[in-house]
């Protein structure tokens, strides 16, 4: 009797629940706003313009949602598996490396092949970070959480190592290595159309945007529609039915946690190869996080995580240009919109779902019982 | 008494209980005399759990009234039913199991400040209640050094203890041998004597008929019946609690057992903290019988089955298939033809949040003919588990519908459809029909029936020893790890009780 198995239409579940999460922020944003006396209404408008409103906005907002996708497939993969992958930073970060590694040594090669070794790159470079965690995840039972959130500093320190030892030209006293050849650089989105004839706005926007929308299908085949997504699942609905089912759980965690690694890797192809074609301390900021969040509001789906990745790559593009608008909105004030959405998205992500299963499921008596 | 008398103990009436968008109790009216043993029978989810926990102040009722001895009264929390003079004995047991059974007594009502006084005054007080009701126990030893039977006669006096006269008991044998149930309804007996009410939930019908005098009889929420147990038998009160007839028995024909397709050999197996719980164990299973496992819970079974099946690895001894050593792997093992329908469905079985189709290949993953290339193929793996269903008269007959959803009988259909649709050679059953409807457990006998008579090996572990004695065609009787004995299923109850209870061999 005390079974609460009630299902609600997917509209509901993937739409009308996230949508209020999403109001219930931005409704305290908008009461912070109106607190340092600037209009909720007008800023709204600022941020869409400055989000959708004009072609470079455009394309700073899908130069975003890019790192969005890859960041926000890499967790959801893990947590399909039912690991928590707060790494994603760190690993991202390491496949910049990979990333730099190549695009450094093969200046001269032909763009395609610099393109596809650092595609690989990344992806070795980022699940090669995520293995050591995952290893001991499933070999020793160490928190995937802790082990993974430790390797974001080790990351960090790390770089900062290489960078200001090794990688910056003799020299230079910036910590970054030098700017990759044209060769090695990811083609500019408004370079490669007007190749083809069409004429869009200047922006970091580059061809890895279809990367992610690429991947973002793979994923979806892979966690739906082959046996490693389905012993996926089952380790992360029921590790114990995937014992019973003579699965290899350590395997499987290892082998998840990889193919996360590897996808936040490839947000390193955006950043690093993309836009700022060389690498530098810190070019993750915070991309990793928020993938967390996105993963979170897109239900871990492919498609929903394009979508949220959309959002978070509309609010901070939009929220630039908000904080360049209006001074007493200050960059800060922006991070704080961000996260109230992650907090209403992703933490407080089960608020409004008793209440609206109740009036479905007063509405629809099919839902009653069993 | 004798104004009061005409009064029943506990009278319910109109009793209508909602959660979320299921109505758990409809309407329903229940009169209890005092001094009687009054059972409530109904199956899983039938809504005898929700009435008693509104009874004693768990939950609200949405509307209708509860009254004691006649009087109107409103129990809005469990205290409140302990002043009504309610108690409550649950399933599973709310003891402290490293505090002695004084301390576990007193624990709520410890009377004064200083613990002390309290302690000296319940000791008395608990004196003189096993003095009266034969309801010895050192007051002294802690929970966890007590016999299951032994914490919850501690249960017990912790509710007479605060006064109760209506006691309420929720499936108090699932966790006794037999021998501990009898001992329970002879102190139930003796407290009825006294004047005690006592209201008994079970699922079990024989013992409804063994200590109640009047049973009432919940379906679905609604109160169907309340009668004297004198005058109806188990088919009538099965056929209420089911809404249809319902076949108790099983038909068995002659056993003709063939060649050894499982040997277990000298098998020891430890649990995760290192302790042995299966104890150098040696048996076989020819094909062509069932042989049944009785025991107690937690004596070693479900250890036994895990190893077998590839889960848990044995620290030492030897598992032979079909005359081959079989290596601790579940894959390798359902390979080999043994099939698996574990004890704790929810645990081991299913994914409840897969549908029904994700959940027919759960095992058989690898097999060939679900995959297309890279992929999986879907349309074969629906398809498959639509014609399985089908068979196994699943109910709704949807493979894309949330495991979840399904009943509980209906879900272990789902699971023993899987296992047994690759023909396997042997069977491994834990508690087939646990949390089951008995519509459903009629179905499941027969099924299991049918793959012995097919000439399958099938090995049954359950804690209903009415179950294992009329499907097996041998019992293994566990106790502690070791097998106790061997016995056939004809043996009388009595005796398989004592050696479940490590009491002969």
């Amino acid at each position: 009797m005390s079974r609460s198995a009630r299902e609600l239409p997917v509209w509901v579940d993937a739409g009308l629940i996230p949508f209020l999460n999403l109001a219930a922020a931005f409704l305290v944003t908008g009461i912070l706003i109106l607190i340092i006396g600037e209009s909720p209404v007008e800023s709204v408008k600022i941020m869409l313009t400055g989000a959708f409103g004009y072609g470079e906005g455009v394309g700073y907002t899908l130069f975003y949602t890019t790192n969005f996708i890859f960041t926000g497939l890499a967790f959801a993969v893990a947590l399909h598996a039912g690991l928590f992958n707060i790494g994603t930073e760190g690993q991202a970060y390491i496949g910049g490396l990979g990333v730099a590694s190549v695009c450094l040594a093969l200046g001269g090669f032909p763009m395609p092949i610099v393109i596809l070794l650092a595609i690989i790159a990344s992806a070795l470079f980022g699940a090669a970070w995520a293995f050591l965690p995952a290893y001991l995840q499933a070999k020793r039972g160490s928190h995937i959480v802790i082990t993974t959130i430790m390797f974001n500093f080790i990351a960090a320190a790390l770089m900062v190592y290489l960078l200001v030892n090794v990688l910056s030209p003799a020299g230079s006293m910036q910590p970054e290595t030098r700017t990759f050849d044209e060769s090695a650089r990811v083609p500019l989105m408004h370079d490669f159309l007007a190749g083809l004839g069409m004429v869009i706005a200047r922006s970091p926007l580059n061809l890895s945007f279809f990367w992610a929308l690429i991947c973002a299908g793979l994923v979806q085949v892979l966690i739906w529609h082959t046996k490693l997504g389905y012993e996926l699942r089952v380790l992360g609905a029921n590790p114990e039915a995937a014992v019973y089912a003579g699965m290899k759980p350590d395997r499987l965690i290892v082998t998840a946690m990889l193919i996360s690694g590897g996808l936040a890797g490839f947000m390193a192809l955006n950043e690093v190869m993309g836009s700022q074609n060389r690498l530098v301390l810190e070019f993750t900021s915070g991309y990793g996080f928020v993938g967390i969040a996105v993963a979170l509001m897109g239900r871990s789906r492919p498609v929903g995580i394009i979508l949220a990745a959309l959002l978070f790559g509309a609010l901070y593009q939009g929220g630039a240009d908000l904080a360049f608008e209006k001074p007493a909105i200050t960059r800060q004030m922006i991070v704080i919109i961000q996260g109230l959405v992650i907090l209403f998205a992703g933490a407080l992500e089960h608020m409004f779902r008793p209440q609206i299963t109740r009036i479905f499921a007063r509405r629809n008596p099919q839902l009653r019982g069993a | 008494m004798n104004e009061n008398a005409r009064s029943p103990a506990i009278k319910l009436s109109h009793i209508n209980k909602q959660f979320g968008a299921v109505q758990a109790n409809k309407d329903v009216s229940l009169e209890v005399e005092r001094g009687t043993i009054h059972g409530i029978v109904g199956e899983n989810g039938a809504g005898k759990s929700t009435l008693m926990s509104i009874l004693f102040g768990f939950y609200q009722a949405d509307s209708g009234g509860i009254f004691i001895n006649g009087e109107p009264r409103t129990i809005t929390s469990p205290s409140e039913a302990i002043k009504a003079g309610i108690g409550m004995v649950h399933q599973h047991f709310m003891l402290v199991g490293n505090f002695t059974v004084l301390e576990n007594v007193i624990l709520g009502a410890e009377g004064a400040f200083i613990l002390s006084h309290g302690i000296a005054a319940a000791r008395k007080e608990l004196e003189r209640l096993a003095r009266d009701h034969g309801l010895e126990v050192d007051p002294d030893k802690a929970i966890d050094e007590l016999p299951v039977g032994l914490q919850q006669r501690v249960e017990i006096l912790k509710a007479l203890y605060r006064g109760a006269d209506v006691l309420i008991l929720d499936e108090p044998t699932g966790v006794l041998t037999p021998r501990e149930a009898d001992h329970l309804f002879d102190v139930l007996r003796q407290l009825k004597a006294e004047g005690k009410t006592v209201i008994f939930i079970t699922h079990k019908l024989k013992e409804i008929m063994a200590i109640t005098e009047r049973v009432s009889v919940m379906r679905r929420g609604e109160m169907v019946a309340t009668l004297d147990t004198t005058r109806t038998s188990p088919e009538e009160l099965a056929e209420l609690m089911v809404g249809r007839r319902v076949l108790l028995r099983v038909e068995k024909g002659a056993c003709r057992p063939k060649q050894t397709v499982l040997d277990v050999i000298n098998l020891t197996v430890k649990d995760a903290d290192g302790v042995v719980r299966v104890d150098d164990v040696s048996f076989s299973v020819r094909a062509g019988e069932i042989v049944g496992i009785a025991g107690v819970v937690g004596n070693g079974q479900s250890e036994l089955l895990e190893a077998i099946t590839g889960i848990r690895q044995p620290v030492s001894g030897e598992i032979l298939l079909n005359g081959k050593p079989l290596a601790c792997d579940a894959a390798e093992a359902r390979q080999r033809k043994l099939a698996h329908v574990p004890e704790d469905r929810h645990r081991f079985g299913v994914v409840t949040s897969f549908n029904a189709s994700d959940n027919f290949i759960l095992g058989y993953q690898d097999d060939k003919k679900y995959q297309r290339g890279p992929f999986l193929d879907r349309s074969a793996i629906v398809s498959d588990s639509a014609r399985n269903m089908e068979a196994f008269d699943v109910r709704p007959k949807d493979p894309n519908l949330r495991l979840g959803l399904f009943s509980g009988g209906n879900q272990q259909k789902i699971v023993l459809g899987r296992e047994i649709d690759r023909d396997p050679d042997l069977l491994i059953v834990g508690q087939p029909t646990r949390g089951v409807d008995i519509g459903a457990i009629e179905f499941i006998h027969r099924r299991l029936m049918a793959m012995r008579d097919k000439g399958k090996a099938i090995l049954l572990v359950s804690v209903e020893l009415d179950e294992i004695r009329s499907l097996a065609d041998r019992v293994l009787v566990m106790f502690s790890g070791k097998i106790a004995g061997e016995c056939p299923p004809e043996t009388p109850e009595q005796r398989i009780g004592l050696m479940m209870a490590g009491a002969v061999a």
